[in-house]
């Protein structure tokens, strides 16, 4: 029994980490808000993907990581802190494995798509209707609404119909397109399951790394703000606030941790254990974002502070791969009741 | 990252689960059945569990991680939760001589001399010396430095006069620990010594009184100029150095929050018999919330699995174990809660889920309330100023 990471999986985080606070700062977020669709700056994209940290989940004999979920659930906690607006859960949670034909999976992809180690930027609609940086992927990972089956699709050969999304750096799009034998994926339930999983668990780690930074910047600003000439962080009902936020976030990490092991690991709970993963991590953050924005003031209530940022990413990926009662009914179901 | 068991501890879990079935069932039978068990609270239920206690002794199962020579089985933090798993899991009844053994224990390992272990652990684990734990007075609750009981040095010994109060099952006890006042100039967290102290000295009144679910659980300890010698326990009377006691106190109530006191394996239990209520009596319009509270039973398990995790890479227990305690206490009542509600009328018939719900309903008490874990929680893991 050990349920922690080790020096390797710390390392990669920390490069990761390193990578982001350099390449992702607010002012990249704020860019991916104001940027045209198809418009977004690749630049942190392009490092993530020499990193390899896009072909994380890929085998190393298909020019991948050859790592799996306890590797890439650090990473995504750090794509979550620093609110990447690039759809790295598309991307390197579920269709790099999926394309590579990792157990489960079915891969290869269709014929005239890269490898999956250089699959490039896809974004997908199994997390919602809503596909993230839809004008801006290089793939499309859809799924037929008459068959659950899922088809790598070209952007150039589909209608994107944007729309107006609370966390503008999701850079949303509806999707009009058509299923074509070429381009199917897979239609094995199995296969579409996991992708499914994956996602989920995807965004519980990033909902995870949004809940930590909107923590520690709140902690930081309470502590600097000053009324009645005290820091208000020195205001018990400030503390009891964010003591509950540390509680809620300390609480949901563990559970996103254990579904990066069922998964990895093939666990007969997986799909119970993402399903917690995902329900505690959207309810933790969301209750983070709450007390953050509480504890800041009005400050916080504007869009020239940065909490915005964090707090509206936290509100669309709480809503997307399922929200906290759909997962909440999984457990129900694997609970028997 | 690996979350699998040894063979090594599957065999531990199977020991433990068939010793425990088998004892259980006999334990039982020398009473006349499991309805004829009354609560380790009231005196007659104190003296049944007595019995269990000195079943688990026997089998070296009263306190698994001390070292052998003490009457544990060295067992590791990992078996540890093990064997609390298997214990709730098997319905066992609670532990009567839990704060000696989970809260006093740890201290005499750390602070100890050779001597006090010798003496205090084994007849602890034997349950023949049953320790209560006297830090609350009437005006020293939350405000533990405050307190004024007076301990002062005699010749061969200490007299001590004061009064502590809460005493969890004080009344049926043989020993108290708790600290004292010794230097009477100095101030708060200054001054106090960490005493071990039999209760059958002259000058020592013990009086019971009811909790809130009525059992006599809940004790006053009075000090009239009672004389305590230093060799009522072998080693002596100081756990620690004198005036050293607030420093030596605070080493036990981490591990109190932390880790010890409250295992996952109960409230696993406790979420498991839920989920059972509820296939009983079904109600969708609590199904949610039955789901959120077994997931926040789960969650615990999980924080626990990687605090052991640290704690065996070397680490120590640290302010973090703040949150813990917030997080059982409130699982706990909600756990409970959540069954009244299913219980429907029921739930105001005397029974164990009304029973566990007043209990539960002190968990945010006890232990450092709550509102004091929020304050540690935020002033020294997050660090926000004090005032
Ligand atoms: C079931 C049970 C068993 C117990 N067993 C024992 C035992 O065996 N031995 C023993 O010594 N004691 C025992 N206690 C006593 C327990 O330790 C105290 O109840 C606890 O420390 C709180 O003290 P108090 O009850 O005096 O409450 P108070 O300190 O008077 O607090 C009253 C209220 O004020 C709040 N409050 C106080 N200070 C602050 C602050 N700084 N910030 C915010 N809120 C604050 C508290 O949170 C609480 O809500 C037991 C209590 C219970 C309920």
């Amino acid at each position: 029994m050990h349920f922690g990471f080790d020096d390797d999986q710390l390392a990669f985080r920390d490069a990761v980490r390193e990578l982001l606070e350099k390449e992702c700062p607010p002012a990249a977020v704020r860019a991916a808000w104001e940027a045209p669709p198809g418009g977004l700056d690749r630049t942190v994209w392009d490092r993530l993907t020499e990193m390899g940290v896009l072909a994380t989940l890929v085998p190393e004999e298909a020019d991948g990581l050859g790592l799996d979920e306890r590797s890439l659930v650090l990473v995504l906690e750090e794509a979550g802190r620093a609110a990447l607006p690039h759809p790295l859960v598309d991307t390197a949670a579920v269709a790099a494995p999926l394309l590579a034909g990792t157990p489960g999976g079915e891969g290869p992809g269709p014929a005239g798509v890269p490898d999956a180690h250089g699959i490039g930027m896809v974004a997908t609609d199994l997390g919602g209707p809503y596909v993230p940086c839809a004008a801006d992927a290089d793939w499309l990972l859809l799924r037929d609404p008459a068959t659950g089956a899922l088809h790598l699709v070209d952007p150039a050969t589909v209608v994107l119909r944007p729309v107006d999304t609370v966390d503008g750096a999701r850079r949303a799009a509806a999707v009009d397109w058509q299923p074509a034998p070429e381009s199917l994926v897979t239609d094995d339930p199995a296969a579409i399951e996991l992708a499914l999983d994956r996602g989920a668990f995807g965004a519980a780690a990033v909902l995870v790394g949004l809940a930590q930074r909107m923590l520690d910047m709140t902690v930081a600003y309470v502590c600097e703000r000053r009324q009645f000439g005290v820091p208000v962080g020195s205001f018990q009902a400030v503390k009891h606030r964010l003591a509950d936020a540390l509680k809620e976030l300390a609480f949901a990490r563990p559970a996103v941790h254990r579904a990066a092991h069922s998964l990895a690991t093939g666990a007969e709970t997986r799909a119970r254990d993402v399903a917690m993963a995902k329900a505690m991590a959207s309810d933790a953050a969301r209750f983070v974002g709450r007390q953050a924005l509480q504890c800041h003031g009005a400050i916080g209530y504007t869009v020239e502070h940065d909490l915005h940022l964090y707090l509206k990413r936290t509100w669309a990926l709480a809503a997307a791969w399922g929200d906290a009662a759909w997962h909440r009914e999984r457990v129900a179901r694997a609970l028997g009741v | 990252m690996d979350l699998t068991w040894t063979d090594e501890e599957e065999a531990f879990r199977a020991e433990a689960r068939a010793w425990l079935e088998e004892n259980l069932a006999a334990w039982y039978d020398e009473h006349g059945g499991p309805e004829n068990i009354r609560s380790g609270d009231t005196r007659e239920g104190f003296a049944q569990h007595l019995t269990w206690e000195r079943r688990l002794y026997e089998g070296r199962w009263a306190a698994v991680s001390w070292p052998a020579a003490y009457g544990g089985r060295d067992a590791s933090l990992w078996e540890w939760l093990i064997f609390e798993e298997e214990y709730y899991r098997a319905g066992a009844p609670p532990r009567i001589t839990q704060n000696g053994i989970f809260l006093l224990a740890p201290t005499v390992f750390e602070f100890g001399n050779e001597a006090q272990r010798a003496h205090v652990l084994p007849r602890m684990a034997a349950a023949e010396d049953l320790w209560c734990q006297g830090w609350s007075e009437p005006d020293a609750g939350s405000d533990l430095a405050g307190i004024t009981s007076r301990a002062t040095r005699v010749e061969g010994g200490w007299r001590l006069d004061g009064q502590k109060t809460w005493t969890t099952r004080g009344a049926f006890c043989t020993h108290l620990f708790g600290l004292f006042r010794t230097d009477p100039g100095a101030e708060r967290h200054r001054g106090l010594s960490y005493l071990l102290v039999p209760l059958d000295l002259d000058g020592v009144t013990v009086r019971g009184f009811g909790r809130l679910d009525g059992d006599e659980g809940f004790a006053e300890v009075f000090f009239d100029g009672a004389f305590l010698p230093d060799d009522a326990i072998p080693g002596g009377v100081l756990l620690g150095e004198e005036g050293e006691g607030w420093r030596v106190a605070m080493a036990t109530t981490g591990s109190e929050r932390g880790l010890t006191l409250r295992s996952p394996g109960r409230f696993l239990a406790t979420a498991q018999r839920l989920v059972e209520l509820y296939r009983e009596r079904p109600s969708p319009r609590l199904r949610e919330r039955l789901v959120d509270a077994w997931m926040r039973a789960e969650a615990y398990r999980l924080f626990t699995l990687e605090t052991v995790t640290r704690l065996a890479g070397g680490a120590v227990m640290g302010p973090e174990s703040s949150i813990n305690k917030i997080w059982w206490s409130e699982l706990d009542c909600d756990l409970h809660e959540i069954a009244l509600e299913l219980l429907g009328p029921d739930a105001e018939l005397e029974g164990p889920w009304s029973k566990g719900w007043q209990f539960a309903l002190s968990g945010p008490i006890y232990a450092g309330t709550n509102e004091i874990q929020r304050n540690i929680a935020a002033e020294r893991v997050l660090g926000l100023p004090r005032r």
